[in-house]
C-alpha cells in the first residue's frame, strides 16, 4: 500500500488552491510519500518556499513552515540549518524562484553543500503570475512575454546544480510518480545539498499556449520525453535530442557545511584555551 | 535556552577597551547574547563582521558570509525563527538590498538587528565618508506600512548600550531592529568600558510553554499585542508568511485580517514610545535657541552648545537615541517654549521634516546640511545659534 | 499487477475532474461525474494504484480488499 500522507498534511487547509490538472499536488504528495518512507521526525522538519504556484505548498504542510519573498527561500533555511543542525530543512521552490530570481542563493548554497534538501517545481513557465517565460521555458516555446517564440537558452537545472557543487542530484517527472517517490526517499537521507527538480504539468499557462493540450497530454509527453537515465545514456547522440534524463543523477560524499563550521568552533575553541 | 554565545559570556568580566564603533557593535552584542551573525562585506561595516567571525565560533555561535545581502538578511531571520539572537551589518548598497527582507521579518515577527554603518549616497557614493543619509531609508525602505524601531549612537560607548538596547527591544517587542551608525562613529577609537552580562537588563523573547502546542496561535492577539515565539523544532508546526494572515498565521485574503494584523504590528510599537524612546538633553528651562541632533553630528552640537553658553547665549541641546519612532511629543513640547530649533544633519535634510511637522509652527525650524562627506563642525552650529538667537 | 486492493474515494470533494486519473488507470474503473470522479466498475480494479499515485488532489486511495 501507498504510505499514508494525511498525518502530513493539514486537512483544514485543503482541498489546495492548484488549478485542475496543475501538476504541484502530484509533486507534492509524491514528496510526502518518500518522506514518510525516510522516517525523519516530523517535529524536526522545516519546510521554507518562496513565491509562486510552488511557493504555496508551504501551506498544506503541516510541519514547521516558512513562506518567504520570491526567490530568497534558500536563505532563509540556510539561516535555520545553521541555527539548529539537527533539523531538517526543505525548500520547495519554482523553476522561477529557484533559477531565476533565486538563481544566485542556488549556486552558493550548493557551492557549500550545506544540508538542505531543495525540491523544485518545473513547469516551465511562470505559473502565478500567469505564463510568463522562465529560465526553463524551452527555447522557441511561446509565453506572454515571448509572443514570437522565446530566443532565450533554458538551463540544465541538474547539470548547473551538480557543477556549483551540489551533492545529491536527481530529476523526476509527475508522470513518474513511484520513480519520484524513490527519488525523494533517498534525497531525504542524503547528507549535503539535495536537488531534485521535479517536472510537473502548469497546464493553464503553459500547454495551453504552447498547443500541447491539457494535463492528461501534458502527462503524455512527460512519458515519451523524459526517460531513465540508463537508458538515455544507452541512446546515440541523435536520439537523445529531444529526451530528458530522470533519476538518481549524481551523488557523491563531501563534508556537509555545518559539520565543517563545527570544526571551526573547536579550532576557535582550542586557540582561545 | 539556545543562547550559547549569550550564556559564555556572562561569565566573562566587565573590561575596558580601546575599540572602534564598529568594534563596539561586537562587543555590545556579545554582550546582548548574540549567538548568530550572516553578512556581506561592504566599507565601512565590515569590521563587524570581522569581529564576529573571530569572536563567535569560542562561544558556541555560528558566523556565515552569505552571498549578498539579500541573502544575509534572509539568513538571520530563518536563524532569528530557528531560535538565535542573531545580527547583520551593512552599508548604504547593501541596506538598500536588505529591504525587501526586512520587510519579511516585520510582517512574520522576526527579532533581529540590522546595523547600517551610513556612507554617502545614492548608490556607491563616497564609500569612506560618513553620512546621515539613510535616516529616511530606515525608515521607510521597505515597501507598505510597517513599524520600526532605529537606533543611533554618537559615540563608542553609546554604540555598546545601543546594541544591546537594540538586541533587547527586538526580542521584547518582535521586531528588526536597526541601528544607525554613521563612518565617524563606525571608525572612531575611543577608550570604553565593556560591562558584564550580569550588570546591564538582557531580555529574551517570549516563548509559548510546551502544553501550549494544542491549539496554539501563533500571531494571536495579546494585551501587550506580542506573541508568544516558539523556536522551530519545539512541535509546534506552525506557519509564518509574508501574505497579510490572521492569528492562526495563515493567509485568508480578507480585508479586515490585513487591517487587524497591521493595527497591531503598529500598537506592539505605538503603546510603548516610552520604553522606545531614547534620548538625552542639557536644558536649563531658559532656552531660546535647542539644538537637536542624532548620531555622530550630536558631538559637534553639544560642543557648539557648550561654547554658546560660555558666551552668554540661551542655547540647549537634545540628541536622540531613538531616531524612529520620531520623539514627536518631546519635540511639540519643546517647540511650544523655546524660539527655535537648530537641526544639523549630515543630509540634505531628512529628520529636519519630522521636527517640523511635530513643531507645528510654533517655533522657528532651521537646519545645517552638509552631503559631501564632510563633519559639520562646532563652529559652523555656533555660528547659526547666533544668528537665530 | 497482483489484486491487493481497491480504489476507494477518501476525499471526493477535493476532486477537480482533471481526469489523470483515468487516464493513468490501466483498465476500465473510473468516470467523470457532474463535478467529481465516480467509481463505475469498481470490480475492475486491480489495485495498482496508478490513479492514487498521480491525483494531484489527494482523492483517492487503494485500501485492502477486506478493509471496508
Ligand atoms: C520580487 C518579486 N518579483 C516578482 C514577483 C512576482 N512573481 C510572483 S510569482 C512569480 C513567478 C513564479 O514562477 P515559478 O517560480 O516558476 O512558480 P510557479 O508559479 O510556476 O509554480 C513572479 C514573477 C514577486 N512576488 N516578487
Ligand atoms: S497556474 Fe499553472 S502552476 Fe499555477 S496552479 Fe495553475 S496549473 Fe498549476
Ligand atoms: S485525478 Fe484526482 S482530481 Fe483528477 S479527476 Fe481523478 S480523482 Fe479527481
Ligand atoms: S488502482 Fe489502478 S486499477 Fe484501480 S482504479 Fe486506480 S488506476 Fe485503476
Ligand atoms: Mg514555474
Amino acid at each position: 500500500m501507498a504510505e499514508d500522507i494525511n498525518r502530513y498534511l493539514r486537512q483544514d487547509k485543503l482541498p489546495h488552491i492548484w488549478c485542475p490538472g496543475c501538476g504541484h499536488g502530484t509533486i507534492m504528495a509524491n514528496m510526502l510519500r518518500g518522506f514518510a518512507r525516510s522516517r525523519l521526525d516530523q517535529d524536526k522538519t522545516v519546510v521554507v518556499s518562496g513565491i509562486g504556484c510552488s511557493g504555496r505548498a508551504t501551506g498544506y504542510l503541516d510541519f514547521d513552515t516558512l513562506h518567504v519573498t520570491h526567490g530568497r527561500a534558500l536563505t532563509f533555511a540556510t539561516g535555520i540549518k545553521m541555527a539548529n543542525p539537527e533539523l531538517t530543512v526543505i525548500v520547495v521552490t519554482g523553476d522561477g524562484d529557484g533559477a531565476a530570481i533565486g538563481g544566485n542563493h542556488l549556486i552558493h548554497a550548493c557551492r557549500r553543500n550545506i544540508d538542505i534538501k531543495v525540491v523544485l517545481f518545473n513547469n516551465s513557465i511562470y505559473g502565478m503570475t500567469a505564463g510568463q517565460f522562465s529560465p526553463m521555458t524551452p527555447t522557441g516555446a511561446t509565453a506572454t512575454t515571448a509572443p514570437y517564440g522565446n530566443i532565450d537558452q533554458n538551463f540544465d537545472l541538474c547539470e548547473l546544480t551538480r557543477s556549483a557543487g551540489a551533492t545529491f542530484v536527481a530529476r523526476g517527472a509527475a508522470q513518474q510518480p513511484r520513480q519520484l517517490i524513490k527519488i525523494f526517499e533517498k534525497g531525504f537521507a542524503h547528507r549535503g545539498l539535495t536537488f531534485i527538480e521535479a517536472i510537473t504539468q502548469c497546464p493553464v499557462n503553459y500547454g495551453r499556449r504552447n498547443k500541447l493540450g491539457g494535463a492528461r497530454d501534458m502527462l503524455n509527453w512527460q512519458k515519451e520525453h523524459i526517460i531513465n537515465q540508463t537508458k538515455y545514456e544507452s541512446l546515440a547522440a541523435e536520439e537523445r535530442q529531444d529526451k530528458i534524463p530522470s533519476g538518481i543523477l549524481y551523488q557523491d560524499k563531501r563534508e556537509e557545511y555545518t559539520e565543517r563550521y563545527e570544526k571551526v568552533i573547536a579550532s576557535a575553541r582550542g586557540s582561545e584555551n | 535556552m539556545k543562547n550559547k554565545a549569550g550564556d559564555k559570556i556572562k561569565e566573562n568580566q566587565a573590561r575596558i577597551m580601546l575599540l572602534q564603533g564598529d568594534e563596539a557593535v561586537v562587543e555590545g552584542g556579545l554582550v546582548a547574547g548574540a549567538s548568530f551573525f550572516a553578512g556581506y562585506p561592504i566599507t565601512p561595516a565590515s569590521e563587524i563582521a570581522e569581529g564576529f567571525a573571530e569572536k563567535l565560533p569560542a562561544l558556541g555561535g555560528k558566523f556565515i558570509q552569505m552571498e549578498d545581502e539579500i541573502a544575509s538578511m534572509g539568513c538571520v531571520i530563518g536563524a532569528s525563527l530557528a531560535g538565535e539572537k542573531a545580527i547583520t551589518a551593512t552599508s548604504g548598497p547593501g541596506f538598500s538590498l536588505k529591504q525587501e527582507n526586512l520587510g519579511l521579518g516585520i510582517m512574520v515577527e522576526a527579532p533581529c538587528v540590522v546595523v547600517n554603518v551610513q556612507r554617502v549616497g545614492p548608490s556607491t557614493g563616497l564609500p569612506t565618508s560618513p553620512s546621515q543619509g539613510d535616516v529616511m531609508q530606515a525608515r521607510w525602505g521597505t515597501h507598505g506600512d510597517h513599524p520600526i524601531i532605529a537606533l543611533s549612537p554618537s559615540t563608542v560607548k553609546e554604540t555598546i548600550d545601543l546594541t544591546i538596547k537594540s538586541f533587547n527591544m527586538a526580542e521584547k517587542y518582535r521586531i528588526p531592529v536597526i541601528l544607525l551608525l554613521d563612518e565617524i562613529v563606525g571608525h572612531m577609537r575611543e577608550k570604553v568600558r565593556i560591562p558584564s552580562a550580569a550588570e546591564v537588563e538582557i531580555v529574551e523573547r517570549k516563548r509559548p510553554r510546551p502544553e501550549d502546542r494544542e491549539e496554539f496561535n501563533p500571531y494571536q492577539e495579546t494585551e501587550d499585542h506580542i506573541p508568544p515565539m516558539p523556536d522551530y523544532g519545539q512541535g509546534f508546526r506552525y506557519h509564518s508568511t509574508g501574505l497579510f494572515h490572521d492569528k492562526t498565521g495563515f493567509p485568508r485574503g480578507k480585508s479586515e485580517d490585513a487591517r487587524l494584523l497591521m493595527d497591531r504590528l503598529m500598537a506592539k510599537i505605538d503603546e510603548n514610545l516610552d520604553d522606545i524612546i531614547l534620548l538625552e538633553d542639557d536644558l536649563k528651562g531658559d532656552e531660546e535657541v535647542v539644538v537637536l541632533s542624532y548620531g555622530s553630528t550630536a558631538r559637534s552640537a553639544i560642543s557648539a552648545v557648550t561654547r554658546a553658553r560660555q558666551e552668554g547665549l540661551k542655547a540647549g541641546w537634545v540628541k536622540l537615541m531613538t531616531v524612529w519612532p520620531f520623539a514627536e511629543d518631546y519635540v511639540a513640547r519643546l517647540a511650544d517654549r523655546v524660539k527655535e530649533i537648530v537641526v544639523p544633519e549630515l543630509n540634505r535634510g531628512q529628520l529636519i521634516g519630522e521636527v517640523e511637522r511635530a513643531a507645528c509652527g510654533q517655533a522657528g525650524i532651521s537646519g545645517i546640511h552638509r552631503y559631501d562627506g564632510t563633519i559639520i563642525p562646532p563652529d559652523e552650529i555656533l555660528d547659526k545659534i547666533k544668528e537665530v538667537s | 499487477m497482483a489484486k491487493k486492493g481497491r480504489v476507494k474515494l477518501v476525499k471526493p470533494d477535493w476532486c477537480k475532474t482533471c481526469g489523470i486519473c483515468i487516464e493513468v488507470c490501466p483498465v476500465e474503473v473510473l468516470e467523470l461525474g457532474q463535478d467529481r470522479i465516480k467509481i463505475v466498475y469498481p470490480e475492475n480494479c486491480v489495485g495498482c494504484e496508478n490513479c492514487e499515485l498521480s491525483c494531484p488532489d489527494f482523492v483517492l486511495k487503494v485500501v485492502d480488499e477486506n478493509e471496508e
